[in-house]
């Protein structure tokens, strides 16, 4: 490690995210399967997204709106006067116009900022954002062989937006508490699943080392195919350690594109970087200027749901929840909804964040892969909310609250009326348990004779007994006093 | 006129593989086209600001709403190679994008 420290990491960060809309970016075509239904390849597909001549792209207001929002929740300046698309020339099969329509010389939104807290060091660090701009996805390319490709165009088109920062982040934990920071916003103001394993959110990494103090940058490598959080943090490890060796050396590193490979853990050397003018960009001459109106944007700033920042400070400071629960809450900002929801039915912040966070979520993340989320789960928060409060009141056991709420996940019956039918509801009826008692002290002479002969230690046998006569139904308590009431009283 | 070296440049990028004959008649094609182009060089445009469109439009958008695309037989229907749903190209060995 003596070698790390006479050099200074240097990462910044490329983030490439699906944005929530209904259809693609220049054309109608839907940009997802039914819910429900498969995504079937090449059925989401039309003459504009295939780059059929004869075709003319019109914007979705949507996705400009969606970016303008994570503009101005990243503190961004968004240019209500001279926005451009361009064309990024190349060819490659994922690209069927043989160009790619981004931005380029002038973004929708550049020039922001996000604090952002790094648990692991202690610290908070502030990424100045270069900038957020609007493009469209590409096909997706499946390697089929060892002379061919197989294309899908479904994907072709989907509005994606890329949001650059500056080479501010000083460690692999700081580029993965940014990515996690910038997901949980993207989720809270509905601009992006941010889902990184399913590729609605792409992450690449810029590493580079530089002697401690030194001004200026080293050889920065690009790494992609970082398919989670712990991928990135992984990947820039490996790269910082790798520099450091090869500078330790006395070597020279390469700027190149560089692949995480998760299975060997590290990472493999891709193809050397075109330079950018290889893209021969220059303004798309099938748009129409855009000049987004200020009142426009003024409107969508005012409209802006609650940060993750404000809603984390906002559980630990009015509802006194734990940094880990609030951290955990505002990840999923639907479980966060679902949370908010079940507390506004009257439930205690605290036990709401337990079983939210606990059980609930438990049986939420084994439908995940289902694409099951919290606002698609049958029981609603009302649900949820009657559910604690018979727990909350002693009403029911915590372990027989479990099995209602695995039973009413998916069901959404009422847990109160679950809980009645069945009569899984604690025995706090004195007479009910008087009478079991009773029963019980019939049916078992010999041993109620042989605790009033003064072997006592047959008591716990006699409270079993109850116990199961009652299906482990009784407060235990009230067992205790009736059977000592019986047993002493009738002598 | 332009290298041959800015023509193989440009041959790579588009992904040509030109003999040294092409080479020599693109070189050729090439340079008279950008000199063609390179008249507007004559016009006087100090009082013109930057131009990318002419058509006196702005803010054109749509509403965010599906529809329905070609579907695939009508999508794929020209397509020279297929395999099952997907279309089939050849391999581009320059992988990572």
């Amino acid at each position: 490690m003596a070698v790390l420290t006479r050099y200074e990491t240097v990462i910044g960060i490329e983030v490439h995210a699906q944005l929530r809309t209904s259809s693609k970016m220049f054309c109608s075509c839907p940009t997802g399967a039914a819910a429900g239904e498969p995504d079937e390849p090449n059925t989401r597909v039309c003459p504009v997204c295939l780059g059929l001549p004869g075709t003319l792209p019109v914007i979705n207001r949507r996705a400009v709106e969606l970016v303008i929002l994570t503009g101005l929740a990243l503190e961004c300046h968004v240019e209500t006067d001279a926005v451009r698309f361009e064309r990024k020339n190349y060819f490659y099969p994922d690209l069927p116009k043989g160009y790619q329509i981004s931005q380029y010389a002038l973004p929708l939104c550049s020039g922001g900022r996000l604090s952002v807290p790094v648990p692991s060091e202690g610290t908070e660090v502030l990424v100045d954002i270069t900038r957020a701009h609007l493009e469209e996805d590409t096909a997706r390319l499946q390697h089929g062989g060892r002379d061919h490709s197989l294309v899908d165009f479904n994907r072709a088109g989907v509005p994606l937006m890329e949001i650059v920062t500056e080479p501010d982040l000083r460690s692999p934990a700081q580029a993965r508490a940014y990515g996690e920071a910038l997901r949980d916003i993207l989720r809270h103001i509905g601009a992006s699943d941010g889902d990184m394993e399913t590729g609605s959110m792409r992450i690449e990494g810029n590493v580079s080392l530089r002697p401690m103090g030194a001004a200026d940058l080293g050889t920065k490598v690009e790494v992609k195919n970082l398919n989670s959080f712990r991928s990135l943090e992984r990947a820039m490890e490996f790269e910082v350690a790798r520099h450091a060796e090869a500078l330790g050396r006395g070597e020279q590193l390469t700027q190149e594109t560089r692949g995480w490979d998760e299975g060997k853990g590290r990472t493999v050397s891709q193809r050397s970087k075109e330079e950018a003018n290889d893209y021969r960009y220059f303004p798309e001459p099938d748009l129409p200027p855009l000049r987004p109106a200020a009142e426009w944007v003024a409107r969508l700033r005012a409209g802006m749901p609650e940060l993750p920042v404000a809603r984390r400070t906002r559980y630990r400071q009015s509802l006194g929840l734990s940094a880990y629960d609030a951290a955990v809450l505002t990840a999923d900002v639907e479980l966060a909804e679902y949370f908010d929801a079940v507390v506004a039915e009257g439930v205690a912040p605290k036990p709401a964040a337990n079983w939210v966070t606990g059980e609930f979520s438990r049986l939420l993340n084994a439908r995940a892969a289902d694409g099951l989320r919290a606002s698609g789960v049958a029981l609603r928060p009302a649900g949820l909310a009657e559910l604690i409060a018979e727990v909350e009141s002693g009403a029911v056991s915590t372990t027989t609250a479990k099995t209602v709420l695995a039973r009413t996940f998916h069901a959404g019956e009422s847990p109160r009326a679950i809980i009645e039918a069945e009569e899984l509801g604690g025995l706090s009826d004195t007479r009910a348990i008087g009478e079991a008692v009773s029963e019980v002290l019939a049916n078992h002479p010999a041993q109620v004779a042989e605790y009033r002969s003064g072997k006592t230690q047959i008591y716990g046998f006699l409270v079993g007994q109850v116990m199961r006569h009652t299906a482990g139904r009784a407060d235990g308590r009230l067992v205790d006093e009736e059977l000592r009431r019986q047993l002493d009283g009738e002598q | 006129m332009i290298s041959r070296q800015d023509v193989e440049h440009v041959a790579a990028l588009a992904r040509l593989g030109l003999s040294a004959d092409e080479i020599d008649l693109m070189q050729g094609q090439l340079s008279r086209i950008l000199e063609a182009v390179a008249q507007l060089r004559d016009v006087d445009t100090s009082q013109i600001g930057p131009t990318a469109q002419v058509i006196g439009l702005e803010n054109v958008m749509r509403e965010d709403e599906a529809r329905a695309g070609l579907g695939r037989e009508l999508a794929l229907a020209n397509a020279p190679l297929r395999e099952g749903p997907l279309l089939r190209v050849p391999v581009i060995l320059e992988e990572g994008r």
